[in-house]
């Protein structure tokens, strides 16, 4: 799973009939440090995040194994929301 | 499989039902030479791995495996702590 900031949002009134209903989320990918890296993504949000939170993506087929996704055509879900990312060589 | 070291925790409060009680973990993936080689990422633990310890994880559909029979929504599973590895120089 990758660590990424949410900056937007989509709206897309013609998609796949089982992507009704789904929000979709632009995140964009970052290191642990919170450093911006690789291209934006789309990504279904099934936890309730908004533009603005930390949040974990999971990505590929296993994308489907979220909450409300089984058979969905997606390969980006938005899975947690991130409160804290404690990094070894920060305080210990 | 790839070989990584656990550098960070990443707490998250609000996940899908699936992930709940499973340790979230940042690992950087390793080369043969034990440099740091990739991104970063956020892998799932099953064997109870630290921070600071040598692993190795597995990527896609199959970091769910581990979890049997629940079916959380994972791209990468920490599955074993590396007590040593040896290649020789040349094959680094």
């Amino acid at each position: 799973m990758i660590l990424a900031k949410i900056v937007g949002t989509v709206v897309a009134t013609r998609k796949d009939e089982r992507l009704v209903s789904n929000k979709l989320l632009i995140a964009r990918p970052m290191d642990p440090r919170g450093k911006p890296e690789g291209s934006y993504l789309v990504a279904v949000d099934t936890v309730d995040a908004g533009v603005g939170e930390t949040v974990l993506i999971v990505s590929g087929s296993s994308a489907r194994m979220a909450s409300g996704l089984k058979d969905t055509p997606v390969d980006a879900a938005i899975v947690g929301i991130v409160d804290n990312v404690q990094l070894r060589d920060e305080g210990r | 499989m790839q070989l990584a070291q656990v550098i960070g925790e990443v707490v998250a409060t609000i996940k899908d039902a699936n992930l709940h009680g499973i340790k979230l973990l940042v690992v950087q993936p390793l080369d043969a030479g034990g440099q740091p080689a990739g991104r970063t990422l956020v892998a799932l633990d099953s064997v109870g791995a630290g921070v600071g310890e040598n692993v190795f994880f597995v990527r896609g559909r199959e970091a769910a495996f581990p979890f049997y029979p629940v079916e959380p929504p994972a791209d990468a599973s920490i599955v074993g702590i590396v007590d040593f590895w040896d290649v020789p120089p040349a094959d680094r």
